[in-house]
């Protein structure tokens, strides 16, 4: 009825901030109860955000479901064969996966030295040399993990595989170690194991990538094969699936299948080794996700107790008021008006606190938004806070503060005038 | 303008019950300026309670204005009290936290009038009890005599039919109780009506009808010959 026009009304304010001015301390304690509860919601949620771009970031340069596939040795005797068998990856295994599982968008087979086994080559430039972790690698391989490439240069190219060229891509300490400062190493060429390639580019390390370090040197894959004279043997499948596949599957899919094409007992553990990023990532992710969840069960329960302390010294208020509101009472305040005056005042600092609370955690945020903005290894950026928390955290503000208010409400409303009065 | 016919009122006490007035017949004329006496406990203030629709009969029949007043919830009682009514207490129950003008206005802000017209009338009332400079005074700033006299201004802004004093001189001395009644008399020349409950013989006899009550019962409703107030201020 007229419960909206007392809203807009400018004199039920003047009577809500009458009273709330009339009770300072007791209104600035009210206020940060709720004032915490949202600004503890906020920072948390803000915060779990940021650690899930971090986590984003962490993981940008190479594909979130990427995975990767080794041979070991057989641990169960299968088809004839006994155990203990090396069963070898071949390049005609990444075709066959690929034909067999539609999740996979890229395989890159890499064969290594100097990483899991074998001495690092030596590579000599002039008078300068270094042993320097090698890789045969596909182009493609680029497209699994990100490859920063400096000076113009460019990473190994299907031609450059397909003609076994003799080219190579250095990395950023083996550039710093073989070539003088301020010297372009794009187009010179560097003696590995006494062979000359042509370096056609300097790759950045980023970290975060698995296991490779800013000294690895990647020739085509082809060329490596030939120069240790590996045939079509493959040491290591790096592959890609699509967006929306699940990483978990696809990895049970491929080693499903090498053991099929190896002959290898489907029940064999070990004859394959593989990582997943895509589980790993997943984890992380549902990590981020619970912490966001936590952080929603911390905020909320912290603003109802917020808005519960609101509701209880509006309680006690009530009381302490007992007379002021009989005199208003008799009067003439009908009920309706002093249970909208008491609700209002509810409402009201529940929403002033919320919207200080909301103010604070967004300056905080701020801060250590500006304090972690560039620490690298540090998995936080940009703590967002999405407009629908803030609205929904004012909303259940709102609708709590009117729910809390009934209770002193309806207290004010029930005691009688002549009850109040007669309260010396 | 107020008649009362063969009012019950009873108090629960736990398992017994008190039965504080037994069946009042009661009227009063229009203008009229009536003492309710009685000692503690005769039931004075029940009545002015229920006359004040701050408390409900449990048996009889109560007319205000030609207007029964009965199955009264607390919004119309509210609304008849705003209309009707206007309340002087012993204690004075200004507000704390309004000053002078925001007190006496208080009631007119209930009946929904504006803002400036409540101001105006304040200040009106204000200073027809003399306390026009003191509007902007909060309560804790005045004396005694001034806070009652303030409450009256409150009382009588909603310009109510009837006018009820709850031992309106309770709280004061004897200098300023009379001043006090002097501001009643002076209202009531002007034709208000009014209710003055008290103990005091010598402020009953200010009034033009004294009314004595005892276990819950009138004993004696007589006319006196009004002592005039200013004659001893």
């Amino acid at each position: 009825m007229t419960n909206l026009k007392i809203i807009f009304d400018r004199d039920t304010w003047q009577e809500i901030f009458g009273s709330i001015r009339k009770n300072k301390i007791r209104t600035i304690i009210t206020v940060i109860g709720v004032l915490w509860g949202i600004f503890i919601y906020i920072t948390l949620s803000g915060s779990a955000k940021g650690l899930d771009n971090g986590f984003e970031r962490a993981f940008k340069n190479i594909a979130k479901n990427s995975m990767g596939f080794w041979a070991q040795r057989t641990s169960v005797p299968f088809a004839g064969f006994k155990i203990g068998r090396n069963p070898e990856l071949r390049l005609s295994d990444a075709r066959l996966l690929k034909d067999r599982i539609g999740g996979i968008e890229f395989i890159a087979p890499r064969n290594s030295r100097g990483v899991f086994g074998g001495t690092p080559p030596l590579v000599v430039n002039n008078n300068k040399s270094g042993n320097y972790p090698l890789y045969g690698d596909y182009p493609s391989y680029a497209k699994i993990t990100t490859k920063k490439i400096y000076n113009g240069g460019r990473f190994i190219n299907d031609q450059d595989v397909k003609y076994q060229r003799k080219v190579c891509v250095i990395g950023e300490r083996a550039e710093k170690e073989l070539f003088e400062k301020g010297e372009n190493p794009v187009g010179q060429y560097i003696k590995i194991n006494d062979i000359y390639f042509q370096v056609i580019g300097v790759h950045k390390f980023i970290p975060g990538g698995g296991f490779e370090s800013e000294g690895d040197i990647f020739i085509p894959f082809s060329t490596y094969n030939k120069m240790y004279n590996r045939g079509d043997r493959v040491d290591f499948f790096f592959l890609a699936a699509y967006d929306d596949q699940d990483p978990v599957a696809i990895e049970e899919e491929v080693l499903f299948n090498l053991k099929r094409i190896h002959k290898v007992s489907p029940l064999d553990e070990r004859a394959f080794g593989s990582f997943n990023i895509g589980e790993i990532f997943q984890r992380i992710i549902g990590f981020a996700r619970g912490m966001t969840f936590l952080s929603l069960v911390v905020g909320v329960a912290t603003i109802i107790a917020g808005v519960i302390g609101i509701g209880n010294i509006l309680l006690i208020s009530v009381k302490e008021r007992t007379k002021e509101l009989g005199v208003r009472r008799a009067l003439g305040a009908t009920p309706s008006e002093i249970r909208s005056q008491i609700l209002l005042e509810s409402v009201f600092l529940t929403i002033v606190a919320g919207i200080c609370g909301i103010i604070l955690a967004a300056f905080v945020l701020a801060g250590i938004n500006a304090a972690t903005l560039n620490l690298e290894d540090f998995p936080y950026t940009n703590p967002t806070v999405p407009l629908s928390y803030i609205f929904g955290a004012l909303f259940i503000m709102v609708s709590l503060g009117t729910l809390i208010g009934l209770i002193p409400a309806q207290r004010a409303v029930s005691i009688k005038p002549i009850d109040a009065l007669r309260e010396e | 303008m107020i008649s009362i016919k063969n009012l019950h009122k009873s108090y629960q006490m736990g398992a017994s019950s008190l039965h504080v007035l037994k069946g009042i017949d009661f009227h009063v004329e229009e203008g009229e300026l009536v003492a309710i006496m009685g000692s503690s406990g005769s039931g004075k203030s029940t009545l002015l309670n229920i006359l004040g629709m701050l408390d409900t009969a449990d048996e009889g029949q109560y007319i205000l204005d030609n207007v029964e007043i009965k199955d009264l919830d607390e919004t119309k009682a509210a609304k008849y009290r705003n209309k009707f009514l206007g309340f002087v207490f012993q204690s004075f129950n200004l507000i704390n936290y309004k000053n002078a003008a925001e007190n006496v206005s208080l009631p007119l802000y209930y009946q929904g009038i504006s803002r400036k017209e409540r101001q105006q009338v304040a200040l009106e009332y204000l200073d027809r009890v003399g306390l026009k400079e003191w509007a902007t005074h909060l309560p804790s700033e005045l004396s005694g005599g001034q806070k009652q006299r303030v409450a009256i201004a409150r009382a009588m802004a909603s310009r109510p039919k009837v006018l009820l004093a709850d031992e309106p001189t309770g709280a004061l001395d004897t200098k300023t109780s009379y001043e006090v009644m002097d501001l009643i008399q002076k209202i009531n020349e002007e034709g208000k009506t009014i209710l003055v409950v008290t103990h005091e013989p010598d402020i009953a006899q200010m009034c033009k009808r004294v009314v004595t009550l005892k276990d819950g019962v009138i004993v004696e409703d007589k006319k006196v010959k009004q002592v005039m107030a200013s004659a001893h201020v």
